[in-house]
């Protein structure tokens, strides 16, 4: 049984493959047209710019519950609270564009680690489930919250960038410039996660403490701060993901919430607790999404990207990078 | 005294284990017969109000007797909690409003699909985020069946039927992946039925959404709050004790064997696939349930009453009110409906400046969550416990009684 | 008569063979110990007998029926019992529970039926409860019947599920280091309870077991395993003085050294 869903795995993903590299090649056969590909190529380039930030918002999702095993619900607040910062130091403030990204995305991370010792801290230990619960009412409070703000409120708000307006042409195909930023930023953002992870001792820290909090705190590895770091590093790259959605959307109380849902089919279909697990399923998520409201009826947009979830995880339990965990007795 | 001597093993199945089927009626006898007789010979007529707080000091007076007497045995006064708990309930609909009427028939019906969440979370430890979709497949299929001109003998077995048989196909994905996959599996799943419901317009009306009228069983309609009161108590207290003989009998034993270890489960014969599976379809035919009654108080049903926000509000409900019993239902129950009204209700007395701001109801109840489960892990179902301990002790309580222990985080990935 | 035989058992993880190509024959009322240093595949074979593993070669026959293709929650109904090493209880539940779950195997009435509780429920609630009550006298555990087994010290939850396996009315029993984590006088206390069980309650016992003494009083056979293979078997005497037994713990080669 177990055998037989593995050799049809294979199939799929493999004809999955194929088919989504496809389309140049009819191009050169003369089975499309140029116009055809060029328009398939633009779903594929807006599909992966919104992948990326689903990427990077589940990348968050992964990152704490590797380290902590706790199912953060509230990532998509800690990105939502990163695109008004953004917004503030910006438009509000006037300051520019970099230094009030960079801005926004410290603030993000003070806002983590605050997170971390205020909410999650008093609930360390308790079952898994009522820690998500905890955070999952943390979103509740942190929309409310902002909604409170002055000058935030429950209005949509549109950022300006320095990209905005302008397109990118590479022959026929026209890209437009945000788009491109946030492809080039995320792919940047995860070098240097990996370089991060592997080579600073900080990074060893919190992939020791993922392992086994009790011998990493054993061996000396003060493990309530490698966790208040996780969660900053998270809502940091959660900031991040927000800075890059909020020139393609708006910016607005519930934007966390409709992401969210969309990042965490695609931390599981990547595997959950597997960072490039996290980036691929994203990607795929969004080049799905824009795939199937392209050329699939209306309807199917939605629909699709949790269709493939079902699909795999019918196929591969565990996730396409998932590690299979067996209990000894 | 079961510390000493063998019980006797008729106990340990009955309801009421520590015997009370006795107290349980006198309770209630007793409590009918004061309220009769005060209706009697009370010197003035007897408003709503004057019920209320008779209620309210008779319970006080009497409960307290009863705890203090009973102080070594465990549970002999919960059959007469539930005979007041009866009394009150029935004579609600004389006492009450039409507006708080309507409101704790909310709370019963929240608390139908409350009992099968917490069946399947807090017993068999199988999380669901497609609680929404079982609520709608009851809710569609009691309207449609109502349309058909079918009645309530049909329309709620049917839509338990059909809901359960959702339920299997939605617990599919239990069999091969638990925690954070199935929750997202269910999710999907649910996400699916819902846009086939907003989709296929022909059948359900799409987004327009779908209007029911009266529900009627043998030509007796259900016209108004007060009979739809006592259908949505009565299905209630059904759900209720059909969740508590599952709890006391093999298939909730094999629920709770597969929560806590599904190795040892196999090991003792309880056959993964078909528990999950079972366990999602009572759950699911619940929630069903829960959903057809929904419907019929609404008078109208649409895709967007039973989107995941549903499903989460439905989590809050059994985790506020406490997963490890089923009594934590209705306390849920309670909660998620009665925390909005009391917040909108304190919202016009409270300054402008508070009470305008936007997001106070979600704040506040995000709030709660956090407090809750930070303050009191085991839900409000612990809560009374800890009040009932308090009682039963005095005044040896020590505060260090439910102290909890100093935690580390336990791995649950190797479940 | 043999009750339980294993023949040519084999599983490999990856490049591991964890137990490699294991003959042995169990016979109806003999207490049969598998001894061997850590890692030998002990608990291995235990997990393939009970179907948790899937054997990569060989036939497990019980009663002289092949029970290698069974599934997992199967073999209990067979009247084959285990005990976990690491303890798996069902910590949530209360020992009746725990104990009750042992007579699942042994449930006529479905679940739908549980949702009425009639009386055929009723009633076979009440057989069930008759017979855990005799196994709660037996390990004398009266005092811990209403207790969650979170709250109950290692000792008890060990004596809890050697209860709770042997509620199962098992015709063998197959207990994964019974002495573990116990005192002395707790891992006496098992001693006489392993006996008992063979010799009141006359079920075969195959135990996994490191603690020599215990091995020693109530064992009739012994098995020797190391790296997957058997090197010994006999008495419990005869194993102990075997040249290659003696190596296997002493370490005369590159093996680690492990005292029993």
């Amino acid at each position: 049984m177990d055998r037989v869903l593995g050799r049809i795995w294979w199939l799929l993903s493999a004809s999955a493959v194929i088919a989504f590299f496809s389309p140049p090649v009819l191009w050169l056969f003369g089975v499309m047209d140029g116009a055809q590909l060029t328009q398939y190529l633009q779903q594929v380039v807006s599909g992966t710019a919104n992948g990326c930030v689903y990427a990077l918002v589940a990348l968050g999702i992964v990152l704490i519950y590797k380290a902590t095993e706790t199912i953060n619900f509230a990532q998509g607040e800690l990105m939502m609270v990163g695109a008004f910062l953004a917004f503030t130091f910006i438009t509000m403030y006037g300051l520019n564009f970099w230094l009030g990204a960079a801005l926004a995305v410290a603030g993000g991370v003070l806002f983590g680690m605050a997170t971390d010792r205020a909410i999650i801290r008093p609930v360390v230990g308790q079952p898994v489930f009522a820690i998500v619960m905890v955070t999952l009412g943390f979103g509740f409070v942190v929309r409310a919250v902002v909604s409170m703000v002055p000058g935030w409120g429950t209005d949509t708000y549109a950022l300006a960038t320095p990209f905005s307006g302008a397109d990118l042409r590479l022959g026929a195909l026209v890209v437009s410039q945000d788009y491109a930023a946030i492809i080039a930023s995320t792919v940047v953002l995860c070098g240097f996660l990996f370089l991060f992870f592997r080579y600073t001792r900080l990074g060893v820290a919190m992939e020791a403490s993922s392992e086994n909090q009790l011998a990493a705190y054993y061996m000396g590895i003060p493990v309530k701060r490698v966790y208040t770091l996780i969660w900053g590093l998270s809502a940091g790259v959660a900031a991040f993901a927000g800075l890059l959605l909020a020139p393609i959307t708006f910016i607005h109380t519930q934007m966390g919430f409709g992401v969210i849902f969309k990042a965490f089919p695609a931390a599981i279909l990547g595997g959950f607790g597997s960072i490039p697990g996290a980036i691929v399923g994203g990607l795929i998520i969004g080049i799905v999404e824009a795939l199937a409201g392209f050329y699939l009826p209306e309807g199917f947009k939605d629909v699709a990207a949790y269709v493939v979830l079902l699909i795999v995880l019918l196929l591969k339990p565990e996730g396409i990078f998932g590690r299979v965990v067996v209990k000894k007795v | 005294m079961r510390f000493l001597f063998k019980t006797d093993y008729a106990q340990d199945t009955r309801l009421f284990p520590f015997g009370g089927t006795k107290r349980f009626w006198s309770g209630l006898a007793l409590y009918a017969a004061i309220l009769a007789a005060l209706a009697h010979y009370a010197p003035v007529a007897l408003t709503s109000t004057h019920w209320l707080g008779l209620a309210i000091v008779y319970a006080v007076a009497f409960g307290a007797v009863l705890l203090r007497q009973n102080a070594d045995g465990e549970g002999g006064h919960a059959a007469f909690w539930y005979g007041l708990l009866g009394v009150a309930a029935l004579s609600a609909p004389f006492v009450l409003d039409l507006y708080f009427l309507s409101q704790i028939t909310f709370v019963y019906v929240y608390a139908i699909a409350g009992v099968g969440l917490i069946l399947l979370l807090g017993m068999c430890g199988q999380i669901s985020l497609g609680h929404a979709a079982f609520m709608a497949c009851g809710a569609y299929t009691a309207a449609l069946l109502q349309a058909q001109g079918f009645d309530l003998l049909v329309t709620l077995p049917a839509a338990i039927l059909l809901s359960a048989l959702l339920g299997v196909v939605i617990g599919l994905p239990a069999l091969r992946m638990t925690g954070i996959y199935l929750a997202f599996a269910t999710y999907a799943f649910a996400f699916i039925v819902e846009e086939v419901l907003a989709r296929w317009d022909g059948l359900t009306g799409g987004n327009m959404g779908f209007v029911l009228s009266d529900p009627s069983i043998l030509g007796y309609t259900f016209d108004s709050e007060q009979k739809m009161y006592y259908l949505a108590m009565v299905l209630f207290a059904l759900t209720l004790l059909a969740g508590l003989n599952i709890r006391r009998s093999s298939t909730g034993r094999a629920f709770m064997a597969i929560r806590d270890s599904e190795t040892a489960a196999e090991a003792m014969g309880v056959n993964l696939a078909v528990y999950k599976t079972t366990a999602f379809a009572i759950s699911a035919g619940m929630a069903g349930l829960a959903g057809a009654v929904y419907a019929h108080l609404l008078f109208f049903i649409s895709p967007e009453g039973f989107t995941i926000l549903l499903s989460i509000n439905l989590l809050v409900l059994a985790v506020i009110g406490g997963l490890a019993s089923m009594h934590g239902a209705i306390f849920g129950a309670a909660f998620i409906v009665v925390l909005p009204q009391l917040i909108s209700l304190t919202k016009d007395s409270l300054p402008p400046v508070v009470g305008q701001l936007p997001g106070l109801e979600s704040g506040i109840f995000g709030l709660v969550i956090i407090l809750f489960v930070i303050l009191e892990p085991m839900g409000l179902h612990g809560r009374w416990m800890k009040i009932k301990t308090y009682f039963q002790l005095f005044p040896l309580y020590k505060r260090g009684t439910f102290r909890r222990q100093k935690s580390y985080m336990v791995s649950e990935k190797n479940r | 008569m043999t009750l339980l035989e294993v023949e040519n058992l084999a599983v490999h993880f990856g490049g591991i063979k964890a137990v490699d190509g294991v003959s042995f024959g169990v016979d109806k009322g003999e207490i049969f110990t598998i001894i061997g240093p850590n890692g030998a595949g002990k608990s291995t074979i235990f997990n393939l007998v009970s179907r948790i593993y899937q054997p990569t070669s060989g036939r497990i026959r019980f009663e002289g029926k092949d029970i290698t293709g069974l599934p997992a929650h199967r073999i209990a109904g067979l009247g084959i019992a285990r005990t976990f090493q690491n303890i798996e209880l069902f910590d949530m539940a209360t020992v009746l529970d725990n104990m009750m779950l042992g007579r699942h195997a042994h449930r006529r009435t479905g679940p739908f039926a549980h949702l009425f509780f009639g009386p055929a429920t009723r009633a076979e609630e009440l057989a069930h409860r008759r017979k855990i009550e005799e196994v709660i006298d037996f390990l004398d555990l009266q005092h811990y019947r209403d207790q969650m087994i979170a709250n109950l010290p290692y000792g008890v939850r060990k004596v809890v599920e050697l209860g709770r396996a042997l509620c199962t009315e098992p015709k063998i029993l197959l207990l994964d280091e019974p002495s573990s984590g116990l005192n002395v006088e707790e891992t006496e206390d098992m001693s006489f309870w392993i006996s008992d069980i063979k010799n009141i309650l006359g079920i075969t016992v195959i135990m996994v077991e490191h603690d020599m003494n215990l091995v020693n009083e109530v064992s009739d056979r012994v098995l020797a395993l190391n790296y997957g293979r058997v090197i010994a078997t006999g008495t419990p005497a005869e194993v102990q003085a075997h040249p290659e037994v003696i190596r296997a713990y002493l370490g005369g080669d590159d093996t680690e050294t492990e005292a029993a």
